[in-house]
């Protein structure tokens, strides 16, 4: 087994040193529960030269309702977000997906902003190095090809947190600090399009919290597709959530993972607003969603497949809500 | 980098020189020589590696051994006390829940972490606790099986 690279732990006791400390070392990593990145540093696939731990920082595990928001620090684990009574009561996606990550062990010690900053992964990534020397690397980690579509010039790694999806339907908002001071986003600015550079945190800023209205009215829920019922990455991920007006729908919002480079909130579904959901909603639906995706061949799994599944669950859950709100 | 980390193993307070990149699994295995604490992977995947961190289960091979400093450590050694097996050993044993036995100090942790804070289990409460544990051998029937009858006897671990 490999051994770490060679590196400083520092352990910084509030979130402003942190940041510091982050300036001081420029080829430092954050380490929250640790689940995504001492994996990816024991396959090499991540090296540092300091660690800076977040997990003595106080304010980062705050969990409480301001101002008709829940407000959830970066540091929260997975588990106490998944029993957390607000969230199962009034945001019921984001406690779902928090409860579908990984094992209960992993759930115990992963943190949101560990899941929200989650690596991109990739069959051809996420391998021993002397697999992924064996196919001379990708352009992920040492090659300068993207094995999945070798003619494309970036890199399409999938993101696959599963609590991205259930955030961005319900409307999150993050909060950031760095080096320049403090800045808000909404969640779906925090992503990009490309494998390899999937957030928009610029090096030495760090993830605060996360906020979420705790709107009325709305249902919401997740679901994964995976190949065991645990420890498993989504294959595919969605989020749906449904503000119904009588008999119509008032809004509907789908946020898919696993099957592009970020998670993506699917857009044209405003057209929806005001109809019921009948079978032209739903092939609407599925419109969008093979439209603002594009699984890739970056797991076992065929892309074919995947393709027609993440519609398949996202209609399913969206009926599942629409009977739910009658 | 060495710096001293101070932390409770099994019970007993401890001092001792390590490098900051030591994982938590090797810092027990290799320095303290309690390799009953299994290495099943290459890193979070099957469970094998489960101790428990001021109670709670956590996976060693992913985790620092200097980020848990200060807390009380606990791994498949410390469960007998005086030559007597804990309450899941036995039934481990007397039920057939253990074949190779390569998972089940990782499986019993987990289980000790969940008889801890809920005694009287439902079997989809144990299959959850355990979901993240890997088996290779037995199929889990007799590790569920297992752990219900330890949980139905009264004696304690501690
Ligand atoms: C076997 C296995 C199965 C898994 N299955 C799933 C799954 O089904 N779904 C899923 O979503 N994940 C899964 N994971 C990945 C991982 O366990 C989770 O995503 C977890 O939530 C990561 O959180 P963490 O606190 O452990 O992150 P860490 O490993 O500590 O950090 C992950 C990344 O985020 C950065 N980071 C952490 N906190 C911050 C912050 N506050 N600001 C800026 N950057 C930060 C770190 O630098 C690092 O790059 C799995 C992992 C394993 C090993
Ligand atoms: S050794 Fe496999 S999860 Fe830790
Ligand atoms: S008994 Fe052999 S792996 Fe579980």
């Amino acid at each position: 087994m490999a051994a770490l690279s060679d590196f400083r732990l520092l352990r910084p006791a509030s979130a402003a040193e942190a940041v510091r400390l982050r300036g001081e070392y420029p080829a430092s990593r954050f380490i929250a529960g640790g689940t995504d990145l001492l994996p990816n540093m024991r396959r090499g696939l991540v090296t540092a030269d300091a660690v800076i731990d977040l997990g003595r920082i106080a304010e980062l595990s705050e969990l409480r309702v301001v101002d008709d928001r829940l407000h959830i620090g970066a540091g929260v684990t997975l588990a106490t977000l998944a029993a957390d009574p607000v969230a199962r009561a009034r945001l019921p996606a984001l406690a779902q997906a928090a409860a579908a990550v990984a094992g209960p062990t992993h759930r115990a010690a992963a943190t949101l902003g560990g899941n929200l900053c989650l690596d991109t992964r990739c069959m051809y990534y996420n391998q021993s190095e002397p697999w992924r020397d064996a196919i001379d690397n990708c352009m992920k980690i040492a090659g300068d090809t993207c094995r999945v579509a070798t003619k494309s010039p970036r890199c399409w790694a999938a993101f696959s947190g599963d609590v991205a999806p259930a955030l961005l339907v319900l409307g999150a908002e993050v909060q950031i600090l760095g080096p320049q001071g403090m800045r808000n986003l909404p969640l779906s600015e925090f992503y990009r399009d490309d494998g390899m550079a999937w957030l928009s945190l610029a090096p030495g800023e760090l993830l605060l919290s996360v906020r979420v209205p705790l709107a009325d009215g709305w249902l919401s829920a997740y679901e994964k597709l995976q190949i065991r019922g645990a420890i498993d990455f989504p294959l595919t991920g969605v989020a749906v959530a449904l503000r119904r007006t009588g008999d119509l729908i008032g809004e509907l919002r789908i946020a898919c993972t696993g099957v592009s480079s970020r998670p993506e909130l699917i857009g044209g579904l405003d057209a929806l607003a005001g109809k019921t959901l009948d079978d032209a909603a739903l092939s609407g639906i599925d419109r969008q969603i093979r439209r603002g995706t594009q699984p890739m061949e970056t797991t076992v799994i065929s892309v074919a497949y995947r393709r027609r599944a993440t519609p398949v669950l996202a209609k399913r859950l969206a009926k599942r809500l629409w009977a739910a709100s009658a | 980098m060495k710096s001293i980390l101070r932390l409770s193993v099994n019970g007993k307070p401890r001092e001792d020189a390590v490098a900051d990149n030591t994982l938590l699994i090797d810092y027990l295995r290799d320095a303290l020589g309690l390799t009953g604490t299994k290495q099943g992977c290459d890193g979070g995947e099957c469970g094998a590696c489960t101790v428990l961190v001021d109670s709670r289960p956590r996976l060693a091979c992913s985790t620092l051994a200097h980020s848990v400093a200060g807390s009380e450590i606990e791994t498949i050694e410390g469960l007998s006390h005086a030559g007597n097996l804990s309450r899941l050993q036995r039934a481990f044993h007397e039920h057939l829940g253990t074949q190779c036995g390569f998972c089940t100090p990782g499986m019993i942790m987990a289980a000790e972490a969940l008889l801890r804070s809920n005694p009287h289990p439902q079997r989809a409460q144990i299959k959850a606790a355990l979901a993240g544990n890997l088996c290779r051998c037995t199929g889990y029937v007799k590790i569920i099986e297992s752990v219900a009858a330890a949980s139905a006897t009264t004696e304690l671990s501690a």
